[in-house]
């Protein structure tokens, strides 16, 4: 009981001293991770943050497969959002994606590494300032991060690399936009093999018009894919373009109505 | 690996061993004879967990004239034990024929108990677990800790082939199958008209499917349908006497692959179709939300491989 108090106090009063005059205190941590109290220093330097029912992280109730694990983050509910934070307390590589969604809705759903048990989070910037965060822990087999991507272990990562595939669906409410690469997402943390990630995404109207963009770390998995929803107004091709850290650049053009039609024609 | 795994806890154990808990868990496998000379040895409807040990694949035991018959050796080096413990007591005999129905952990990993008597299984089971038994005592050893001391990998001899064979006067076909897996097989013990359809066939528990091939299993599943038998023992899920088993297994595949399709067809990403609503009929099935969220894990970048068209230049 003692120990745990101490645990509570011990840090909250080293973190106020150097910056209680500019930053608003931290909320505890409803799931008392160790790093929560540095990885919100560094995330939101001193912004007010709220932990809020609002941001929706649907996780799946197992983490099958450490590579690969699926986060969607849902912050309609919150009015206009800046920026989508998506991280895991715990990785060696702790953020995934920061989204921007500048015309797009506030939803995003990508696949992270996982090296180990963690918190998986989403932090979610609203336009009066305020950092809104949800998750929950994610039990994990380690090595997500720390083993090597299964196109290096079987050799084949540089026939595919920047392969794209996608589609936009259109609904009344909402265009739901999915794509995917072939890239490795080297993490650097794999023996012999440098860190090499996409490290930017844009997405754009057939005007021009930028859309979204995302920044993207090595922590995303192997052959990242993203599923965004863009406001129902946008009609014509999508435009999506990709850099990864080698400066290799992928575009790709996703014809409007693609995905509702690969539905129509499965469910016919 | 083994032994390094007990360098590390013989290191640990020394500075703790005053406060040190050691670890006390015991298998009780449970017998219950479902005809004349035969056993089975049901495990939990669960997740493999600490909770269970991982002993939640079923088992079986014949009595022959050479020493009992055993299908399946379960989890661990321990439980193996208590198989072996278990059958001598139910037949008076060793254990002197085993055969392994499929590669994974839950129903192989007992094999280390049997030092000495032949472990039979189809060739490519045996292959699956060269493959793939390294990677299992890893998961295994995370989940189960204590339970797993001792468990090795010990593959079978991969050396059976469907047809009739002869046992201690025990008449027993096997059927060479898949779609599970790359290798299933399922034995047909003549004198009970018991079929052990291995994990071929899950009964009230969700079909697992990390090695799964719909198609193969489905056609495995039409062959199962037309081999006669009075009673069925599932991989997993109470003794079947009703002769639904099959049906059911067959109608969870169906419904599965048809939604993992549509979402990817709909747009969805892994979270949200592994967190669709399961339909009402299957309301009765053990661990549907978990093997559901699994199976979007082992095919859904399959299926968008296959679904969602290129459209990079």
């Amino acid at each position: 009981m003692a120990n745990g108090m101490i645990g509570r106090i011990l840090p909250f009063a080293m973190l106020a001293a150097p910056v209680a005059a500019l930053a608003q205190p931290l909320p505890a941590d409803p799931l008392g991770s160790p790093m929560w109290d540095y990885h919100a220093q560094k995330l939101f330097a001193g912004a007010p943050v709220v932990f809020d029912d609002k941001v929706q992280v649907q996780l799946p109730m197992l983490a099958e497969n450490q590579h690969v694990m699926p986060v969607t983050v849902d912050a309609r509910a919150l009015g206009e959002v800046v920026r989508i934070v998506i991280f895991a307390d715990l990785n060696p590589i702790p953020v995934a994606v920061e989204y921007t969604p500048l015309e797009a809705q506030a939803f995003v759903a990508t696949r992270i590494k996982l090296d180990q048990r963690t918190p998986v989070r989403a932090a979610v910037l609203t336009a009066d300032g305020v950092w809104h965060v949800a998750g929950d822990w994610v039990d994990a087999a380690g090595g997500g991060c720390s083993a090597p991507p299964l196109s290096r272990v079987r050799g084949d990562w540089a026939d595919h690399l920047g392969e794209m595939r996608g589609a936009v669906w259109s609904g009344a409410d909402v265009t739901r936009l999915r794509v995917a690469f072939r890239h490795p997402m080297d993490t650097g943390l794999v023996e012999n093999i440098p860190v090499y990630n996409i490290e930017r995404l844009t997405v754009s109207d057939a005007a021009g018009k930028l859309l979204a963009r995302m920044a993207i770390h090595a922590s995303v998995s192997e052959d990242p894919s993203f599923t965004l929803m863009l406001v129902p107004q946008v009609t014509g091709a999508i435009s999506v373009a990709a850099r990864d850290t080698g400066g290799l650049e992928f575009d790709g053009q996703i014809a409007p109505a693609s995905g509702t039609r690969i539905a129509a024609a499965l469910l016919r | 690996m083994i032994a390094r795994r007990g360098v590390l806890l013989g290191a640990l154990a020394l500075p703790f061993a005053a406060r040190a808990q050691q670890f006390a868990g015991t298998y009780e496998p449970q017998a219950s004879a479902i005809g004349d000379g035969i056993w089975m040895v049901r495990g939990a409807d669960e997740a493999i967990g600490f909770a269970n040990g991982g002993a939640i694949a079923n088992t079986v035991i014949m009595a022959s004239d050479a020493g009992a018959i055993l299908v399946d050796t379960g989890p661990s080096l321990a439980f193996g034990r208590a198989l072996e413990a278990l059958a001598r007591r139910l037949t008076g005999q060793p254990v002197g024929r085993i055969y392994i129905t499929h590669l994974h952990p839950d129903h192989s990993f007992g094999n280390g108990a049997f030092s000495g008597t032949p472990i039979h299984s189809l060739p490519a089971t045996r292959a699956e677990l060269e493959r793939d038994g390294s990677g299992f005592a890893d998961a295994m050893y995370r989940m189960l800790v204590g339970w797993m001391t001792g468990t090795e990998v010990v593959l079978p001899l991969g050396d059976v082939t469907g047809g009739d064979t002869m046992f201690g006067g025990r008449s027993l076909r096997l059927l060479a199958l898949d779609g599970h897996s790359e290798g299933d097989l399922a034995i047909l013990d003549h004198a009970s008209g018991t079929l052990l359809a291995g994990d071929l066939v899950f009964h009230d528990r969700a079909p697992a499917t990390p090695h799964a091939d719909f198609a193969r299993w489905q056609a495995s599943l039409e062959r199962l349908e037309a081999v006669g038998h009075r009673q069925l023992v599932p991989g997993h899920g109470p003794l079947d006497t009703s002769g639904k088993a099959i049906a059911q297994t067959r109608d969870w595949l169906g419904w599965l692959e048809t939604s993992l399709r549509r979402s990817v067809a709909s747009g969805l990403d892994m979270a949200e179709a592994a967190n669709l609503p399961i339909p009402d009929r299957f309301a009765g099935i053990a661990a549907a939300r978990y093997e559901l969220t699994r199976s979007v894990s082992h095919f859904y970048p399959r299926l968008e491989a296959e679904l969602l068209p290129r459209v990079d230049g």
